[in-house]
Formats: structure tokens, sequence, C-alpha cells
């Protein structure tokens, strides 16, 4: 299921509708580096409220998400793991080390917004 | 009402499917909040275990019973290559999780029961319980 | 000596093995009831004691994976043709004596201090369901029904406080009352009442096991409730300021607890927006690995609902067990009291802390 990505200002927002299944994945990772580029986009929100279910590999790919914005210039924030999936994951050992996470999409937008503070008031952008 | 699901997982989008059944088996059993979580979860695992390593198999979902508890056993079979060192395939620390690629061990840490019968060149069978508390 | 009916009686006693391949044994038979069909005609059964749905299943052995299934005779091996007859005759026998039998059975039950919570109309109404339900099992060799009536009727008494010993002491008295009966009908005929008593030791034995087993699981479920209750109002999570939570956690914590606390917790992240965490546990003596474990779980999940958790209380001991299991402590946010915590909370919320307002204004005075 496609994954729509709206712009807000500097930000791009990107709302998951439903299970997603491995190729959306990748196509979520290919539509972010292509857009963040095209934007110049200094962050990203990935909302996951919708899903049930986080695996290893969707684990893995948001990862490999951030991973990538990062390299182009923008930070990832993922938010709206639920209380079950969060409790799952963690059983797993699944971490999002090295990810932003946030509650929500407006705790998602502060934590940008303080990002990009600091960011600004080191007079660079960050790129470790 | 209850009834056994098998799914028979060839692609990725499969490991979807066997988990939405996994998960809707489960609620219709009666587990809860973030146990239908933890179900959908290992089943995913497991599935994308079979893809990754067989490329085809089947998923066998059914409920059942121990005395008064009930639950759901979840059985994952391939005809795949085997797992040379089982031993070694479950090896799970607390300071090994890296959470990547946890497939198997990570299945047996989510649920109640586990089990896994492989033979090399012939295939795996690994089959997980939960049960209702 | 007659010989004893080796029907699937017995194979019925053995409630609960569970589908693992080392454990069972080799040589279990398959034996089946009825058959849930599906379309292929290869089906993946585990055993288990009929409960709920009246069906029984076929044991397979996970080595070999999968079997066909074969279908068996109601009555399958070796319901001797004795057996049978006798188990008519004690049926009549019983039938005909109903109320009698009943009446010494309720006499036996009253007069040995049993049933103290119960009514004598209410004594009168379940001793008669028993006592239909014993004929039953006897006559169709199922205990289906009386499975049944003995969950329900253990739902029903539990609350009222009747133990497990006046239970299995009234099935017992029953079976005694039965027995005494067959004693003087057949004293004059010693081969003719082996044979009954042949017929008629197995079923009884069978009833009073599933009569006492139901009411022990139906008891251990309540209790199980209970205790989940309790754990519940034990694990209380407190919005003392906005999105700031703090979890305080007293007495010794097992796996259930320790899980069951994350959820809550978890929930609470989400339903208070907190942001910040402080889980106190001062009140923890100690901790095993396992519920070590659960703890720095519940950071990590935490962390993944953007919330950051303060641990206070952490006592040596605790930290060592932490330290033991690979936990990197220095990551973990550890303050040493539940004050501090709290203080370093609010300083993570950007607030100004009330608390040290306090503490000033009390070194003051």
């Amino acid at each position: 299921m496609h994954v729509p990505v709206l712009k807000q200002g500097d930000y791009l927002i990107a709302s998951v509708q439903a299970a997603l299944t491995d190729a959306d994945l990748l196509q979520l990772r290919d539509d972010l580096a292509d857009r963040v580029g095209q934007f110049r986009s200094r962050g990203v929100i990935i909302d996951v409220t919708v899903l049930d279910v986080i695996d290893s590999f969707a684990t893995r790919t948001l990862r490999a998400v951030a991973h990538m914005l990062k390299l182009r210039g923008a930070e990832t924030v993922i938010v709206g793991i639920q209380p079950d999936v969060a409790f799952a994951m963690v059983q797993l050992g699944l971490t999002l080390e090295g990810v932003g996470t946030a509650l929500d999409l407006e705790e998602g937008l502060a934590y940008l917004d303080r990002l990009a503070k600091r960011n600004r008031n080191h007079g660079t952008r960050s790129t470790n | 009402m209850e009834r056994e699901a098998r799914i028979d997982i060839t692609s990725a989008t499969d490991i979807v499917t066997a988990r939405q059944k996994g998960r809707g088996l489960a609620i219709e059993l009666g587990f809860e909040g973030s146990d239908l979580t933890v179900i959908a979860t290992a089943i995913s695992e497991i599935a994308r275990n079979i893809i990754e390593h067989a490329e085809r198999g089947q998923i066998v979902l059914a409920p059942v019973h121990q005395g008064s508890r009930r639950g759901l056993a979840i059985v994952a079979q391939d005809q795949g290559p085997g797992i040379p060192d089982v031993g070694q395939a479950m090896q799970y620390g607390f300071s090994s999780r890296k959470g990547l690629g946890v497939g198997l061990p990570g299945a047996k840490w989510l649920m109640d029961e586990f089990d896994i019968e492989t033979k090399v060149g012939k295939g795996t069978v690994v089959t997980m319980k939960k049960w209702l508390h | 000596m007659g010989r004893l009916p080796t029907s699937g009686f017995q194979k019925s006693l053995y409630i609960g093995c569970t589908a693992r391949s080392h454990e069972r044994p080799d040589n279990y038979a398959v034996t089946s009831r009825r058959r849930r069909r599906t379309n292929a005609h290869i089906t993946l059964n585990v055993y288990s004691q009929v409960k709920r749905t009246k069906k029984r299943n076929s044991i397979v052995p996970l080595g070999t994976t999968l079997h066909r299934n074969r279908r068996r005779d109601r009555n399958s091996s070796g319901n001797s043709e004795t057996g049978s007859v006798m188990l008519r005759e004690l049926v009549a026998h019983l039938r005909e004596n109903r109320t009698q039998l009943r009446e010494e059975w309720a006499r036996r039950i009253t007069a040995g201090a049993l049933l103290t919570a119960m009514s004598k109309e209410e004594i009168f109404s379940e001793t008669t369901s028993v006592y239909d339900n014993y004929i039953e099992v006897l006559e169709t060799g199922s205990v289906e029904a009386l499975q049944a009536y003995a969950r329900s009727l253990s739902e029903r008494i539990i609350p009222r406080g009747v133990e497990t010993h006046e239970v299995v002491g009234i099935v017992l008295l029953l079976r005694d009352v039965l027995g005494r009966s067959l004693f003087k009908k057949y004293q004059n005929d010693v081969d003719l009442m082996n044979r009954v008593l042949d017929a008629y030791e197995p079923a009884a034995n069978r009833v009073a096991n599933t009569v006492a087993v139901s009411f022990v699981q139906e008891r251990e479920r309540v209790i199980r409730q209970q205790q989940e209750a309790i754990r519940e109002l034990s694990t209380p999570v407190l919005q003392v300021r906005e999105r700031l939570l703090i979890l305080p956690i007293i007495g010794m914590i097992d796996s259930q607890r320790a899980r069951q606390l994350t959820e809550q917790l978890l929930r609470g992240i989400r339903k208070n927006r907190a942001k910040v965490v402080v889980v106190d546990i001062t009140g923890v003596p100690t901790i095993d690995s396992v519920v070590a474990n659960h703890l720095v779980q519940t950071v990590e999940a935490s962390r993944l609902m953007g919330a950051s958790v303060i641990i206070t209380g952490l006592s040596s001991e605790i930290a060592q067990t932490l330290v033991t299991i690979g936990v990197n402590l220095s990551k973990m946010n550890a303050v040493g009291d539940l004050q501090g915590g709290i203080e370093e909370a609010e300083r993570l919320l950007g607030l100004p802390s009330e608390l040290a307002k306090v503490a000033t204004q009390e070194t003051k005075a």
C-alpha cells in the first residue's frame, strides 16, 4: 500500500495507512530519498500509528531509511509506535537506535524543531 | 468458530497474510492486547524465516487445549535446507541482541512454548504455542 | 475375576498432553470419536481433553510431521460383551433405586458436615444432577456432559466457599453409597458381584477424577484471576505533572508482573502523553535476571514511544544484577532516590522544580 508523503515547510511527513509489505517499505525508502533531495527537507516524520506489527525487517528498513536520509541532510523521527508494538519490539530485541522517536505527530514536529535549533546554534548542519 | 488456518508462504506478501490470520484467530480464542501483537510479530518473524531460508513453506495456525488452558499453536514448516546447528541458530543472550534478523530466537522469546525439528536436506518444522493467561 | 474392559475409558484419563515430540510416549494410540473435517486430507491436530467442544483430536508426533487421519470405531479396542452387559445392569440398578440411593447420599453428606455452605434445597438439587450425570457416564461412556456439569457446578460453589475436600468428599461418598448398594444386591452371587464391580470400578474412578479435577481447575482459574486483579491494583501509574509519570514498584516482581507493569506503563505513556517516566524501585528488594531484562525492556519500549525513563531507588544489589546481564548502566538514567528522580524529570521537561523550591524553603526555616 502506497504511503503518502506530504511536505510541511522544511519537513516531510509520511503517514502509513495500512499494513506494509516488504515492497511497500522499500518503495517508501525510495520515495523519501527522492523527495528529500527534491525539497532539501531538513526533517522527515514517519508516522506508524496504524501499524500493528513492526518486525525485524521493518525495523532494519526504518533504520536504513534514517541513515540514508541523514546522509542527505535530513533527520528522521518515527512517531506513533503503539504500546503493544513497542512491547513486542523490545522483546525481540529490536531497537531503533540512531533513529529519533516521538509519541505522535505533534511531538515529532517539536523534536525536529529542537534538533533544527540545536543545529543552527552549532552553526553547521549535522552530518555525522 | 475456532478453526485451523493454513497459509502457503511463497512470497513476502504472504507474511502479512499469515500474521493477519494469526491475529484474527487469536482474537477469536480470546487473546487481547499485547498478546495479539506478540503473536502477530512472532508469525511475521517465522514466516520471514521461511522465505529467507527455504523460499517456500507453510504455516498452520490451530487452537490448542491443555487441561483448562486454551491457546494458539503456530506451526511453520518447510522443505528447505534444514538447520545444521540448531543450538547456534537459537543463541540469544541479552548482550547478543542486536535487533537485526532475529528470526527464530526472537520468535522463541515471544512465545510460551517453542519446539524445532530440523533435518539437513529435509526441512524444518517449528512449533510455537502461546497460552491464554 | 472378570476381565476389565479396556475401552477408551482409560486412555481418556490422560489429560493434558502437549505436543512436544520429546515428551510423548512412542506408542501413543490414536483414538478419535469425532473428527474435525478440513479441506485438506492432512490435518495437524493436537491431543486435547474434551473441553467446551465436542471433539477429541488425534495425536500427531511432530517428528514425522503429519499423518493422515484414520477413522476408528466408536467402541474400538475390546469392550468385552460381559462388560457392557454388566454396565447395563448397573445402570438399571442405579435407575431403579435412584430416589433411595440419592437420599442416602444426601444424608451422609449432611452427616459428614460437608457442603455446609449450601442449603438443603441446593444440596438436593445438586446431588440429583450429579447422580444423573453419574448414570449418564456409565451409560454412554462419555464424560463430556459430566465435565460440563462439573465446571458449571464449580463456578457456582466456589464463590460460596466450598472447599476441595468437600467436593472430593461427596463424590467419594456417592461412590461408597453405590458400592454398598451393589454389595447388598449381589451378595448371594460372588461371581456376579465381581463382574459388576469390574464394570463399576473404572467408571466410578473416572467420575471421581473428572469431578475433582474440574473443580480444582476452576479454583485455579479463579485464583489466577484474583492474582491478576491484585497485581493491577498494586501497580498504579501515577500522573503527578503534565507529561510526567511515576511508576512506584513495591514488592517482589515476577516475570508476569513485570510484563504487566510494562504494558500498563506503555499505555499510560500514550494516554498521558508522557515525556518522562520515573520508575521507582526503592521498594523492590531483589530482582532476578529475567526481571532485570524486563526492566531494561521497559526503558527501551518507553523510548520507542518517545518517553525517557529515570530509574530511582536502584540498590547496589540490583545494579549488580543489571551489570551481570550485560546492561550498560551508563546508558540508563539512574538517580538515587524518588525525589531526586522527580527533580531530574522536571529538569528534563524544562520545568522549574517544585520540590527544589520546597526543599530550599525547609532548609531556610
